[in-house]
């Protein structure tokens, strides 16, 4: 298997590494490595939130200085041996960077460049602090007078050890995290946080993880570098070259990959410190600045994109028109699981009930106490006007937004104010009306991602099994490794659709499939619903083509300016006065 | 509590300081909020410019303003060509960020092979007004107006000339402009060229007014971006006024308590603005 070789290597390389110091090298040998060991540590640790989560942070210095100084502080200043304070410093800036998260990650719009802003200024703050106050109070903290232990012959093999330990715990985090549910998860954040919410990723607490492993490992390794300077200032600790550095090095190697960050760290490393006489050490710091620009333009997914087997799994992925665009009927056996329960009557107990919704945007009011119930089994048109609330009141029952006031129950639950996470694992599973999938990841990751978080919380093969059945339902197996950007429109509302059901749903939210299809496209996407709801799942259909509501649905509800204005048998309501007023306006000489 | 004397003489300095962070911000706002690039090779050109400005009037014995002249255009070249590479590769908003990291460090590179890394200072007369009982620095004084002058130039442009209303739209939404008939790319390459000619200015003034180090590249980045983000992006009447706040509270908390508090103050302002309010930006 792959990703056995890839471990074999890291054990192999590790423990060679380990076994080194018994050959008595020269001490810069063993600095030198030490050096690269400390930065594999920094940039691979960095990539667990900046990589995997895609939060890019500029303050990975705040959190190494964190560790640094909690190392100098304890030993130097309190007399705390030297290995206490090793996992004193990890703590420390782990706590600090889950301090920081709990509050920034609530808001959302703090992603991207506005989150490597933050991060950076968090760091000058912090150095500020540290160097106003006793911790440091300006003159710096000299280390010179800890002692080592000497637990592996020299000072200096200590500290190699120290670093090689701390390097191989960052590579083997990132390994582990990269095969896991939860890596899986941070990728999907990468790609589109909300949906991935939605779909039953835990994003906030997968990024507090992510961040808090990040800086533990960060911490450490900076609690070790104090050691090794002996001589610990703010302005050397939480300068920015340090981020800045950390990320060259990462988006070098490739971010999203466990192993990248570490092969763009030693290259960097390399480049820094071979070079130490003056004209050379100007001429690596430029081969390092023209590889980054480089990377970026030519190879946008780092040195470990150039690896064949990162680069897709499964080989060929052209292929222009896979047998998926006519496929009329659902094909598979569909796959077993609380979506296959037996359908129950239409007419029985709700399934759903929203009371009195309501929900404003500054000033406009989209929904304004919206009631309806959902009977298990039905599928539910819901109509009206663009602007009328339609996607709000899916964006509320789903957890997007939180509604200002009302209540929505889920089977006798209640559903309201719930995170996203959590009402998609009751099983509500919804399709945008733009498919928004995983653009990163692909066609097969896009759906057995909802099998991992969704309501049947699978392990990630059954998952990827699971995945294939649905992606045989919809028609869309040939495309299976292709990524989403690969499909056309259809394909990709085929996907949502598959990524919805993957997730083991009671309830599927259908905002608008049918639209920008072509009249062939959508008989194929309504033979599809059908299906959906021949397995025993409830749906709510909106849609403004009209004839396929009333050819689907069993019951359908008119909004109009976030009101329900009409509700009751598809062809009776589509008759009402009021229907008819609020789609076409009023007839102009009508009374 | 410090004198009257003190404190005003250190009001001025913050305004000084806030003028040369409102300069550096002008072209980094203007790039960002406009063209989506977040340019720190921004910082890199502006030392660029120093050093140019250094060499030219230390060794060549050019007056330093005359050197500002000539080095002016050629940034505007310089700046057309970065932003015809950008467009060429199709550089993100996030890959721009690291694609002029790569530009700064290299860069930096040049400077310390051609000027090496120790420190260079141009002995250029510095001449002092004295209003009451505060010293004016002229240098100083000059770089403001000038750098205010030039916010409410591009602030004119941009709102009355056609240009400027093209390059807002397009900023917007740029499939919507083309549709319109605006052609993005070469107001791009405009806009691009004027901010690196700014950066030229403000190097001019670097190279006059302080002690220059190839690392000294990196000592306003964060300052400069706090004062970016706090003046909005885009607007080119933001930094300058943001710079001015920021200098002035910074002068204040240096001469209230120490001067090694002061970065406390733009930075945690700036945490706030993103905390409290980012859809502001």
């Amino acid at each position: 298997m792959q990703p056995a070789t890839g471990l074999v290597g890291f054990l192999v390389v590790g423990i060679a590494l380990a076994l080194l110091p018994a050959l008595k090298p020269p001490a810069f040998v063993e600095s030198f490595l030490y050096l690269i060991f400390h930065w594999i540590a920094l940039a691979t640790s960095w990539a667990i939130l900046g990589g995997f989560a895609g939060y890019v942070s500029f303050g990975h210095g705040a959190f190494f200085g964190a560790g640094m100084y909690t190392t100098a502080a304890l030993a130097a200043t309190y007399g705390v041996p030297f290995m206490w304070t090793l996992p004193a410093a990890g703590l420390v800036a782990a706590a600090l960077g889950v301090a920081i998260g709990a509050v920034v990650f609530r808001v959302r719009r703090l992603r991207g460049e506005l989150f490597a802003l933050l991060t950076l200024a968090v760091t000058f703050v912090l150095a500020t602090i540290v160097l106003n106050t006793p911790i440091d109070g300006g003159p710096g903290v000299y280390l010179s007078g800890v002692p080592i232990p000497r637990l592996f012959g020299s000072p200096t093999t200590t500290i190699y050890v120290l670093g090689l330990g701390v390097a191989l715990s960052s590579v083997a985090t990132a390994w582990l995290i990269q095969r896991s549910r939860f890596g899986r998860g941070l990728l999907a954040i990468h790609d589109d946080e909300d949906v991935a919410e939605v779909l039953g990723v835990p994003t906030y607490r997968g990024k507090l993880l992510a961040f808090g492993l990040s800086c533990l490992l960060a911490g450490v390794a900076g609690g070790i570098q104090a050691i090794f300077v002996t001589y610990v200032t703010v302005a050397e600790t939480f300068s920015i070259t340090v981020p800045l550095f950390v990320v060259l090095m990462s988006v070098l190697g490739g971010a999203r990959h466990w192993l990248g960050p570490a092969v763009g760290a030693t290259f960097v490393t390399v480049l820094t410190y071979l070079f130490v006489g003056g004209e050379q050490a100007v001429l690596g710091r430029a081969v390092t600045g023209l590889t980054l620009i480089a990377v970026i333009l030519f190879l946008p997914q780092g040195v470990v994109g150039l690896l064949p087997r990162w680069r897709r799994r499964g080989g060929p992925v052209a292929q222009p028109d896979a047998p998926a665009a006519t496929v009329p009927e659902p094909r598979a056996t569909p796959p077993p699981g609380p979506a296959a329960e037996p359908r129950p009557a239409a007419g029985s107990s709700p399934l759903l009930c929203c009371e009195g919704v309501r929900k404003a945007f500054a000033g406009v009011q989209a929904l304004a106490g919206v009631s309806l119930e959902l009977r298990a089994g039905e599928i539910l048109g819901l109509v009206g006007p663009n602007g009328s609330g339609k996607s709000t009141l899916i964006n509320v029952i789903s957890g997007y937004y939180r509604a200002d006031a009302g209540r929505i129950l889920f089977a006798d639950r209640n559903l309201t104010g719930q995170e996203g996470h959590r009402i998609a694992r009751q099983g509500i599973a919804r399709t945008y009306q733009i498919p928004r999938p995983f653009t990163r990841l692909s066609v097969l990751d896009n759906v057995a991602l909802a099998g991992m978080f969704g309501a049947g919380a699978l392990s990630r093969a059954a998952a990827e099994r699971e995945a294939r059945r649905w992606l045989t339902f919809v028609g869309l197996e040939g495309r299976a490794q292709a990524l989403p950007a690969e499909l056309n429109l259809h394909q990709r509302k085929f996907l949502e659709l598959a990524r919805a059901l993957a997730s083991a749903p009671r309830l599927v939210l259908l905002d608008e499939v049918l639209s920008g299809l072509t009249p062939a496209e959508m008989a194929d996407a309504i033979a599809l619903v059908r299906a959906i709801r021949e397995r025993g799942a409830t749906i709510i259909f909106i849609e403004h083509v009209m004839w396929a509501v009333l050819d689907l649905t069993d019951r359908l509800v008119v909004l109009n300016h976030g009101e329900v204005i009409a509700e009751g048998r598809p062809h009776e309501v589509v008759r009402q006065a009021d229907v008819v007023s609020a789609y076409l306006g009023k007839p102009h000489a009508g009374r | 509590m410090p004198s009257l004397t003190l404190l005003g003489q250190s009001l001025l300095s913050g305004l000084f300081i806030g003028g040369l962070y409102g300069l550096l911000g002008l072209g980094l706002s203007l790039s960002w909020g406009l063209l989506r690039l977040i340019n720190l090779a921004h910082f890199a050109l502006v030392f660029l410019g120093a050093y140019l400005t250094y060499h030219l009037a230390a060794v060549g014995g050019v007056n330093p303003f005359l050197a500002m002249l000539l080095i002016v255009p050629v940034f505007f070249g310089i700046g057309v060509a970065l932003q015809a590479a950008f467009i060429r590769f199709r550089v993100g908003e996030f890959a721009s960020l690291l694609v002029t990291f790569g530009i700064t460090v290299v860069v930096e590179a040049l400077i310390q092979w051609v000027w090496t890394a120790d420190f260079r200072r141009l002995e250029y007369p510095s001449v002092s007004l004295r209003v009451g009982p505060l010293f004016v620095p002229l240098t100083e004084a000059l770089m403001l107006v000038i750098a205010v002058a030039l916010s409410l130039a591009t602030w004119a442009w941009l709102r009355f000339t056609y240009v400027g209303k093209a390059m807002r739209a397009g900023a917007e939404d740029p499939g919507m402009a083309a549709a319109f008939g605006i052609d993005h790319r070469r107001l791009a390459l405009l806009l691009s060229g004027v901010g690196a000619a700014y950066s030229g200015v403000a190097g001019g003034f670097v190279a006059l007014i302080y002690t220059l180090a190839p690392a000294q590249i990196y000592a306003w980045i964060g300052v400069v971006f706090a004062v970016v983000i706090l003046g909005r992006l885009g607007n080119p009447l933001g930094p300058v006024l943001a710079g001015l706040g920021v200098g002035i509270i910074e002068a204040i908390t240096m001469a209230v308590t120490a001067p090694s508090w002061a970065p406390l103050v733009s930075f945690a302002l700036l945490i706030l603005v993103l905390l409290l309010r980012p859809d502001r930006i």
